[in-house]
C-alpha cells in the first residue's frame, strides 16, 4: 500500500517521537510526555505500542506481535497486519528472528539479545495513579523521590492477604532512582525486565512513553520480612512439559478438569518441535 | 535557648486584602501555643503559612531543624521542606478525612509516614502501628478497617496517631476538635494533653474554641482582621484581657 508513508506516520511525528524515546532511555523509568496521535484502532488496543513501533521500524527489521505470550489472538494478528500493510517489513512468529517485539502483557520466555527491541503496550503508566488521583502530586512525587505510598499498597496487600497479592504490574525501582509500572506482565517477568535487549513503554491515550535501557538495575519494590518473589503456578506445561514458564489456565469442562499451557506460544511450539512432550500432548494432538 | 521555631514578621495577602500581617514569636522547645479569632481573622492563613502549605508574601518561618540548626523554612528548597513535613513537623487537619487515606487501613495510613522515612519491615511497621492504636485509644483489632467505618472521634484520633508516629517535634493543628460532640471533645483533649506533656512536642493550635486553649495553651494569640490583637500567657489573656475585641470573645462564651 502505497498510499501510507512508511509505518503508517509521517516521518515528523516519528522524529517527535523518537526524541521523546531517547529522552526516556536517558533518564530510565522516567515517563517522557509526547504527543500521542489517533490511530486507526481504538485506545487500549495498543496505540501507544503502535507508535512507538512505528517510530522505531526500519525496512529492515523483522517484527513479531504478542498478545498475553500469543501469536495468534486478535490484538497480535491486526496490529502484525497492520504493520505488513504499511511499512512491508517481514514479519515473524518466532522470538529469535525478530528484531523489534510488540508485547501486551508478557515478556517472552526465550531470552532476548542486544540485537533486539521489546515494545511495550501500557494502559496507565503511572505506578501512583490509584493511591495518588492527582497528577501534579505524583509528578513532584516523582521529582522528589517521595515514593512511601508505594509501599502503602503493599502493606495493604499483606494486611489483608498475607502475603503481598500483587500480581501484575508489580512496581519496580528502575536504576535506583524511578519507581515504574512494567505495564500488567505477571510478576513472574518482573526479574527478566533487567535483560540485554532495550525496553520501550508506551502508552497512548496518557500520552506517555518510558523506557529501560539494556543492563540497567530494576528492582521489585518488597519489605525485608516479605521478600519479592515471581510466581507462577505450579505445574508443568501440558503440552511442552516445560517447568519454567508462565502458564495459562484452561478450564476443560464442568466437572473440574483443567490444563496447564505455557502463555508465550512461541516457545511453547519450538519446543514441542524439539521432540518435548507435556501430559496432554498425545490428546491435543488428536 | 533556641526558639524550636521563630516566625518573624510574616504577611500574607490575597490581592488587596490582608491575610495575616506582621505576626511575629517565639515558640520554644515543650511550649504550646494557642491562636484564637474569630472566623476570617487570618489564624487557618497563618497556620498554613507556618506549615509551609501556602507560600508568606514576607517574613521569615526559621525552625531549629535537627541537623542544621535555625534554618528558614520559606527560603528551603521544596524537597527539605516537604521531608521536615513528613519527619519533624506533624499537621492534624480539622476534618479527619482530610489527613487520612480513607481508602488505606489504620495500620497502612499510620505506616505510611514511616515508610516514607525508609521503613522496610513490615512486621516492625505494624508493631508501631498497633502501639500507636493503642496510644490514641483504638483496639488492636481495628488496625485492618478502614478509616471509613470509624466514628468521627476516632478519625480523629487515627489522624493524630498517624501524625505523631515519627515523633515530631512540631505539630500544627487547626481546631483538632471541631465537628465532634462535647464528651468526644473532651477525651480527645484529654489525649493530647498526655501526648504533648508525655513526648515533649511543642505545638500551635489554632482554634476558636476558648476551652480548648484555657487546657492545652501555654501561651494565647489572639488575632483579628489579620493582626495579633494581643498574646501573652493564657491564663493571663483570658482572666485579664486588654484588648476590646479579647474582652469580647471571653464575654461571648456561654456559661452553663
Amino acid at each position: 500500500m502505497s498510499e501510507y508513508n512508511f509505518a503508517y506516520l509521517d516521518e515528523q511525528t516519528k522524529r517527535m517521537i523518537r526524541r521523546a524515546i531517547l529522552k526516556g532511555l536517558a533518564v530510565p523509568g522516567y515517563q517522557v510526555p509526547f504527543a500521542s496521535r489517533e490511530m486507526p484502532m481504538p485506545y487500549g488496543w495498543g496505540t501507544g505500542g503502535v507508535q512507538v513501533s512505528a517510530a522505531t521500524l526500519t525496512p529492515d527489521d523483522t517484527f513479531k506481535v504478542i498478545d498475553q505470550g500469543a501469536d495468534d489472538t486478535t490484538n497480535a494478528v491486526s496490529i502484525r497486519k497492520f504493520f505488513e500493510n504499511t511499512a512491508g517489513v517481514v514479519t515473524t512468529e518466532e522470538t529469535e528472528k525478530a528484531t523489534v517485539i510488540q508485547t501486551r502483557h508478557r515478556i517472552p520466555e526465550a531470552e532476548l539479545t542486544e540485537d533486539q527491541i521489546l515494545v511495550y503496550q501500557v494502559p496507565i503508566p503511572e505506578p501512583l495513579r490509584f493511591l495518588e488521583p492527582r497528577e501534579t502530586e505524583t509528578r513532584k512525587m516523582h521529582a522528589l523521590e517521595e515514593y512511601g505510598l508505594m509501599h502503602v499498597k503493599l502493606y495493604e496487600d499483606i494486611s489483608q492477604h498475607g502475603a503481598i497479592s500483587t500480581s501484575y504490574a508489580y512496581p519496580v525501582k528502575v536504576s535506583g532512582r524511578y519507581v515504574m509500572d512494567p505495564s500488567p506482565i505477571p510478576k513472574f517477568d518482573n526479574p527478566k525486565l533487567e535483560m540485554d535487549a532495550i525496553q520501550l513503554f508506551g502508552a497512548g491515550r496518557e500520552q506517555r512513553i518510558y523506557a529501560v535501557p539494556p543492563h540497567t538495575k530494576v528492582v521489585s519494590l518488597d519489605f525485608e520480612d516479605y521478600p519479592f518473589e515471581a510466581t507462577k503456578a505450579d505445574h508443568p506445561c501440558d503440552l511442552c512439559g516445560a517447568e519454567d514458564s508462565y502458564l495459562d489456565e484452561v478450564i476443560m469442562d464442568d466437572a473440574g478438569n483443567r490444563m496447564f499451557v505455557c502463555s508465550d506460544t512461541d516457545y511453547c511450539r519450538s519446543r514441542r518441535a524439539a521432540g518435548h512432550e507435556g501430559r496432554l500432548a498425545k490428546e491435543d494432538a488428536a | 535557648m533556641t526558639p524550636l521555631l521563630s516566625v518573624q514578621n510574616i504577611r500574607k495577602t490575597y490581592g488587596t486584602r490582608i491575610g495575616c500581617t506582621g505576626v511575629s514569636f517565639d515558640l520554644y522547645p515543650g511550649e504550646v501555643m494557642g491562636i484564637v479569632g474569630e472566623s476570617g481573622s487570618g489564624k487557618s492563613t497563618l497556620l498554613n503559612c507556618l506549615a509551609g502549605h501556602l507560600e508568606p508574601d514576607g517574613g521569615r518561618v526559621v525552625f531549629d531543624t535537627r541537623t542544621d540548626g535555625p534554618v528558614d523554612t520559606v527560603t528551603m528548597s521544596e524537597p527539605e521542606r516537604r521531608m521536615l513535613g513528613r519527619t519533624d513537623w506533624a499537621f492534624v487537619h480539622q476534618h479527619a478525612r482530610d489527613g487520612l487515606r480513607m481508602s488505606v487501613s489504620a495500620g497502612g495510613n499510620i505506616g505510611e509516614r514511616l515508610m516514607a522515612v525508609g521503613d522496610r519491615h513490615y512486621g516492625d511497621i505494624r508493631d508501631k502501628a498497633i502501639d500507636w492504636l493503642g496510644r490514641v485509644e483504638i483496639e488492636a483489632n481495628r488496625v485492618d478497617d478502614r478509616p471509613t467505618a470509624f466514628s468521627g472521634g476516632m478519625q480523629q484520633r487515627l489522624q493524630i496517631a498517624r501524625n505523631l508516629v515519627t515523633g515530631p517535634r512540631l505539630v500544627f493543628m487547626d481546631e483538632p476538635t471541631g465537628g465532634l460532640d462535647v464528651s468526644v471533645q473532651a477525651r480527645l483533649l484529654d489525649l493530647l494533653r498526655g501526648l504533648v506533656r508525655e513526648m515533649g512536642l511543642s505545638a500551635i493550635i489554632v482554634t476558636h474554641d476558648l476551652a480548648v486553649v484555657r487546657l492545652l495553651a501555654d501561651r494565647l494569640m489572639v488575632m483579628k482582621d489579620g493582626h495579633v490583637a494581643e498574646s501573652g500567657l493564657t491564663d493571663q489573656v483570658l482572666d485579664d484581657p486588654q484588648h476590646a475585641y479579647t474582652q469580647l470573645l471571653v464575654s461571648s462564651v456561654l456559661q452553663v
